[in-house]
């Protein structure tokens, strides 16, 4: 098998298989940090800061780069343009070529439309219920974020004098391969060629192999993948959790014992608890708002803001400030939270149970209900701003700071002091993503929460679970700079194979497969009796025909058209077809028995060092006898004497 | 093979009749239990299913594997806490998620009616449900289950009623398909049914209506309007007696999109006190419900109805026209039967019954078209109100099942839920049109179904290689000649082939090696390795099969097991030739000794 790697990022993995003939790809992420190098798309045109200078580089004068680069109040040089993603790499392999793309959350599909769309690809897209509704949900957020607020120009030319430009905009990874964002078209066009699986259904690809999606724990839907090719196992772990949140609980048990490992997608933030993360989030949400100012939470549409929901809404309900109103504002604010309430098969125990009385599994059904939470569309819509009352609390996304709704908070929020926003979503560096936005009033506090496993977690669930061979990425393998305690920064499993893997390697892996499920007709079956050689085993010997045509095995009898074909000499169709197999040891008393009824008078016995020799003087035959073997000299040309002998030895060993 | 194995089948109840489906199957020594349903027809004991057939010996959770309740109909679920609190049963139980969070509703609304009516109500208690639910596993669709080690469940989807299933069950390389009740056409909040090519040994399918080839839906709707619209125009009151849940929710979104459409004013109830409920239970398992129900839910919940309000019981002695809606569907207790009881003699009412009655019901005798119905002992009421039949019930008709069968490819197929006389019909054409075999026993009645039940093997990559690299055993057209051995080991289901080396290994037995040597004395002067080429080319023309086991070395040609060495003879114009073989390629061995002979005797 080859496995591909196409991402750089671990925590947007898109890797692609090869097996026997079949080519899996493995998640698609999209990884929008690059988004950071573009000025900021702002909601509301009209409220357009302008805190942003044109830059050119010092000593440097092309007409192309200008309007192109800006620099903001802290000297970071921004593009002035539609924000670009990294996309999964294109080169090393044919997206026509992909049989199947197995998709294990929603936060790992996001580049689906760049696989699927205008490449020739054929294939079909696995994915549980949840991850195409909730995926379908951030891919529509995404596309009304970037649409929102159009750049006419796409700047290109700063491409080209990366090595002028300041960092971090210079040490950019491969600019030129970073695409403007798909249309909802391409989005919904890609989306039909999902098909929706559930947990441990085992599903056939072209014959060949079984594939199977458990649960990862870490978000509605999530699932790892479990690959079966004949006898061997392999395992795709992508984001997992063994914490207690709000999804269905990690299925260990499914992984145990592969033959292969790739794991991806361990945590963003390993220093960060996301237990005291989320107490001190609290702590500082009440803080912010009994001194009378409003906290602006970016986040995504759905996973761990519905935790942030209940659990802020209990503190808050706890330290008298439950009348506070929280605001969801999102296109797809309203549909996240119907569809949170219609998923019950894919949550904790505890929330399913709710259903059953009827109740809605999470209590953000409650807090709407009750007028606490309250979602929008966009923040440029009038009911917002009539209902919009402070203090109060505001989740909306994107949480990279280049659009969205949140955008237009930064700025509205962002000269009071009393304010605060409160980083969750790891995945952008927050001093980087507030940059454009300084000189800011607002308190900005960092509060990542990962519920992915972290280094620890992974490497004891790694020992646990005892694959043979583990594939990560390279970076799981190295500390990062600075930090000393191995074991909670890197994978470290001295008690197996261990292959690192980067963006635009191929690994090769040979699978010894011992064994291949053959069918076989019934007339076979039926010939076939076994018989019980040791206590709890049985075993028969057949002579059969395998038809191996189209490299499909198929296990026939041996049928006398195909006989007739070969020879009709019996000599031949005996040896082909009329074998024995002897084991133990020779009875010898019952043996010399057996010759002594046969006539034989004379046999004359002598021990050695290995077993006998048995002398027929009369028959003029020499018998040498040990544990493993009786070898026959027969120096008397009668054939009649020669497989009398033969039935008399053969009686006196077992055989099958 | 001696390791063939039978799956056997017992109805204890929906045996060549309909109600209290309960059916016992033996799949590869395991005891399974499909359904656990009770008659509504029956207030006797022959309401449960006939359960002295398990538990006269012994221990009812040791001999029953598993549970599993197809749908929360009381016809399948309604016996399931007498089974696991009187009857002491607790092993594993599964049914889909609606279905557990339905079916303890139903259970506790038949209780209330039963405590009316009877003595022996005592086995139903609040807190007996309660503690039946909690033993419940649920699952997803398509999800497989492993129970006990070797027992596989899937659900598929089956329309019918919210949350029905049909179940897969695999048990080593035996299956069946248990359909529970099904409906192969998507209605008006339900999908259809679907099932892959899964090729059970054995379907167990619903017979409801099996020889009914019924008409389209559209043409049932638009006569079920057309009767509730004629009844009110002239004063009368419509009676829909029906279940809570389930077609009451595609009977309400007609009636109220078609009180919309032509703007009527004549009041509609629901009277069940469930109806919220009931709808938020609609509401959270949406992904259960058919595309355009789902695709819609979050602009509008089809389940919030503008013109269908909650019954009050003083209602049913109000003037003029109404539309009530009422439980149970087949008006065997409860408010329907009142309602009925109350507006029966009166000409210009009508009752619509929507779904199936069992024998034995009010419902059945009303439809079966009596005039008088002893309603209470020795207390006659006169039907005079029109009585209508629409079948809406949402079973597959004789097309359906059919189609079924063409879906997923039985090897054989069991009918029961349906009556005798029709399953006759139906059998007869399965077993026409599929030639398989089709069984339909009553109750009590055992099935045994022969079975391969073993249909692949293992087979080790290196025998393979071994049989594609060896020549001599190519018999032409892709197929090849093979000698090895099966190995079973207790406890696993599958059987495994390998070379006969690998067995000896595999089994820790040590192989014993039988060989011959002979020696024959031949005339021939040349040099011994002249000898040998001569002998190698006699065998090289005279074997062409085996030419590509054939070799010569320095010492000696080889060919399979046989060994051939040439030594000086008694003098120079004599070569003694020694042949030697091992037991399995006797015939070989000796006709290569007997062609030696013959060189020897020729010269």
């Amino acid at each position: 098998m080859k496995v591909y790697c196409l991402s750089e990022d671990p925590n947007k993995p898109c890797f692609v298989i090869k097996l026997k003939s079949v080519t899996i790809m493995l998640d698609c992420g999209l990884s929008a940090h690059s988004v950071l190098n573009f000025l900021p798309l702002y909601p509301i045109p009209d409220w357009k800061p302008n805190k942003a200078a044109a830059w050119i580089p010092k000593n440097f004068s092309d007409p192309q780069i200008e309007g192109e680069l800006n620099e903001c109040m802290t000297n970071q040089v921004l593009v002035n343009s539609a924000p670009e993603f990294m996309t999964p790499l294109t080169k090393l392999v044919d997206f026509a070529d992909i049989d199947v793309i197995l998709v294990s959350n929603y936060m790992t599909m996001l580049a689906l439309p760049f696989i699927t769309e205008n490449t020739g690809f054929k294939g079909v897209v696995y994915m549980t219920e949840p991850t195409l509704h909730i995926g379908k949900l951030f891919l529509e957020e995404l596309v009304d974020f970037v649409e929102q607020s159009p750049k006419p120009n796409v700047a290109k030319y700063w491409k080209e004098i990366l090595h002028l430009l300041p960092p971090p905009l210079c040490n950019s990874f491969k600019p030129h391969t970073w695409k403007q964002l798909y249309s909802l078209a391409q989005v919904n066009s890609s989306l039909t060629r999902v098909q929706m699986i559930s947990y441990d259904q085992k599903i056939e690809i072209t014959g060949a192999l079984t594939v199977t999606a458990v649960s990862s724990g870490y978000c509605l839907g999530s699932s790892n993948w479990v690959i079966y090719l004949e006898s061997k196992k392999l395992v795709y772990v992508s984001n997992t959790s063994t914490l207690t949140t709000h999804p269905r609980p990690m299925d260990q048990v499914n992984l145990k014992n592969a033959d292969l490992m790739l794991l991806s997608s361990l945590t963003q933030a390993p220093a960060a608890n996301p237990d005291s993360m989320l107490g001190e989030l609290c702590l500082s949400v009440a803080v912010t708002l009994r001194n009378n100012g409003s906290v602006l939470i970016p986040c995504y549409p759905s996973g761990v803001v519905y935790d942030l929901f209940e659990c802020l809404s209990s503190h808050l309900d706890s330290t008298a400030l439950g009348q506070i109103p929280m605001y969801f504002i999102s296109p797809v604010a309203h549909s996240s939270l119907e569809y949170s309430n219609i998923l019950a098969e894919w949550l904790s125990q505890s929330k399913q149970n709710k259903v059953y009385f009827p109740e809605e599994p999470f209590p953000h059904a409650q807090l709407v209900k009750s007028g606490r939470l309250k979602h929008f569309k966009h923040v440029y819509t009038d009911d917002l701003w009539n209902d919009l009352r402070q203090p109060c609390v505001v989740f909306c996304g994107h949480p990279s700071l280049r659009f969205g709704d949140v955008v237009h908070f930064v700025e509205y929020w962002g000269t009071n002091p009393q304010n605060t926003i409160i980083f969750t979503e790891p995945e952008f560096p927050y001093l980087e993503a507030l940059a454009p936005f300084q000189p800011l009033s607002m308190k900005a506090m960092h509060c990542p929460i990962d519920t992915s496993m972290n280094f620890t977690q992974a490497n004891k669930m790694i020992k646990d679970l005892k694959p043979a061979v583990l594939i990560l990425p390279e970076r799981y393998a190295i500390p990062p700079n600075g930090f000393g305690h191995k074991n909670e920064f890197v994978i470290d499993q001295i008690d197996r194979k261990v292959l690192t893997i980067k963006r635009g390697e191929v690994i090769s892996e040979k699978l010894d497969i011992k064994t291949v499920n053959v069918p076989f007709t019934t007339e076979m079956v039926v010939s076939v009796t076994l018989n019980e050689l040791q206590s709890g085993l049985k075993a028969s010997k057949f002579t059969a025909v395998l038809d191996t045509k189209d490299n499909k095995y198929k296990l026939d009898i041996l049928r006398d058209d195909l006989l007739t074909n070969k020879t009709t000499e019996p000599y031949l169709l005996e040896t082909l077809f009329k074998k024995t197999y002897e084991w133990g040891q020779l009875d010898i008393d019952r043996f010399l028995r057996a010759l002594t009824n046969e006539g034989v008078s004379d046999p004359k016995i002598e021990h050695n060092a290995h077993g006998y020799t048995i002398h027929l003087k009369s028959e003029d035959t020499l018998i040498q006898v040990d544990d493993k073997s009786t070898h026959i000299f027969c120096e008397k040309m009668d054939k009649n004497w020669r497989l009398k002998l033969r039935s008399i030895v053969m009686e006196c060993l077992n055989s099958f | 093979m001696n390791i063939s194995n039978r799956i056997i089948v017992t109805p204890l109840g929906a045996g060549q009749d309909v109600g209290r489906s309960c059916i016992l199957i033996t799949i590869g020594n395991r005891n399974i239990m499909l359904d656990c349903g009770m008659h509504m027809g029956y207030q006797d004991e022959r309401k449960f299913p006939d359960f002295s057939y398990i538990t006269s010996d012994g221990n009812i959770t040791d001999l029953i594997d598993c549970v599993i309740i197809s749908h929360f109909h009381l016809d399948h679920c309604g016996a399931l806490s007498y089974l696991t609190e009187h009857l002491g049963y607790h092993g594993p139980i599964y049914m889909t998620h609606p279905t557990k969070a339905i079916a303890p509703i139903l259970l506790e609304d038949m209780r209330k009616h039963l405590v009316e009516y009877e003595e022996e109500a005592k086995y139903f208690t609040s807190s007996a449900i309660r503690d039946c639910m909690k033993k419940v596993t649920a699952v997803n669709l398509h999800e497989v289950v492993t129970v006990k080690d070797d027992i596989e469940l899937k659900a598929y989807y089956a329309g019918h009623v919210l949350g029905a299933a049909m179940f897969y069950i695999k048990v080593g390389n035996d299956s069946v398909v248990y359909t529970g009740d099904f409906s192969m056409t998507p209605d008006r909040h339900l999908g259809a049914a679907w099932i892959d090519k899964c090729r059970p040994t054995l379907l167990i399918t619903e017979s409801t209506y099996a020889t009914t080839i019924r008409d389209s839906k559209r043409c049932r709707e638009r006569d079920f309007l057309k009767n509730v619209h004629e009844c009110i125009d002239r004063g009368g009151k419509v009676l829909i007696p029906i279940f809570a849940l389930g077609r009451a929710q595609e009977l309400c979104i007609l009636i109220d999109t078609y009180w919309d459409r032509m703007g009527l004013k004549v009041p509609v109830y629901f009277a069940a006190g469930l109806t919220e409920k009931a709808n938020s239970y609609y509401k959270m398992f949406i992904t259960w419900t058919n595309q355009k129900v789902r695709q819609t839910f979050v602009q509008r919940n089809m389940f919030d109805f503008k013109h269908i309000k909650p019954f009050d019981k003083t209602y049913m002695h109000n003037p003029g026209p109404m539309v009530v809606f009422a439980t149970p569907g087949m008006l065997h207790a409860g408010l329907s039967l009142n309602i009925f009881k109350k507006w029966a003699p009166d000409e210009k009412n009508m009752l619509i019954v929507p779904g199936y009655c069992v024998s034995g019901t009010v419902g059945n005798k009303v439809l079966s078209g009596a005039k008088k119905i002893e309603a209470e002992p020795n207390k006659f009421i006169d039907v005079k109100m029109s009585v209508e039949y629409l079948s809406f019930s949402a079973h597959a008709d004789g097309k359906g099942i059919i189609q079924l069968i063409k879906n997923c490819e039985p090897q054989n197929v069991l009918l029961v839920h349906g009556e005798e006389e029709k399953m006759k019909f139906l059998r007869a054409k399965i077993m026409q049109e599929f030639n398989i075999n089709c069984y339909m026993p009553a109750n009590g009645e055992t099935v045994e179904i022969e079975t391969a039940n073993i249909h692949t093997f293992n087979m080790s990559t290196k025998l393979v290689k071994e049989i594609l690299d060896d020549q001599s055993n190519n018999l032409g057209n892709g197929k090849r000649l093979v000698h090895g051995a099966f190995i079973l080991k207790n406890g696993s289901s599958y059987l495994n082939a390998m070379s006969v080396k690998d067995t000896f290994k595999e089994l820790e037995i040590q192989r014993h090696t039988l060989r011959f040597t002979c020696t024959v004395e031949i005339k021939e002067s040349s040099t011994i390795q002249k000898t040998k080429t001569k002998l190698y080319d006699m065998l090289e023309n005279n074997l062409p099969t085996f030419k590509n086991k054939l070799t010569m070395s320095d010492g000696s040609i080889s060919l399979a097991s046989i060994l051939v060495t040439v030594e000086d003879g008694m003098d120079n114009n004599k070569k003694k030739i020694v042949i030697s073989w091992a037991n399995e390629d006797e015939p070989l061995g000796n006709h290569v000794l007997e062609m030696l002979q013959n060189l020897s005797k020729s010269d």
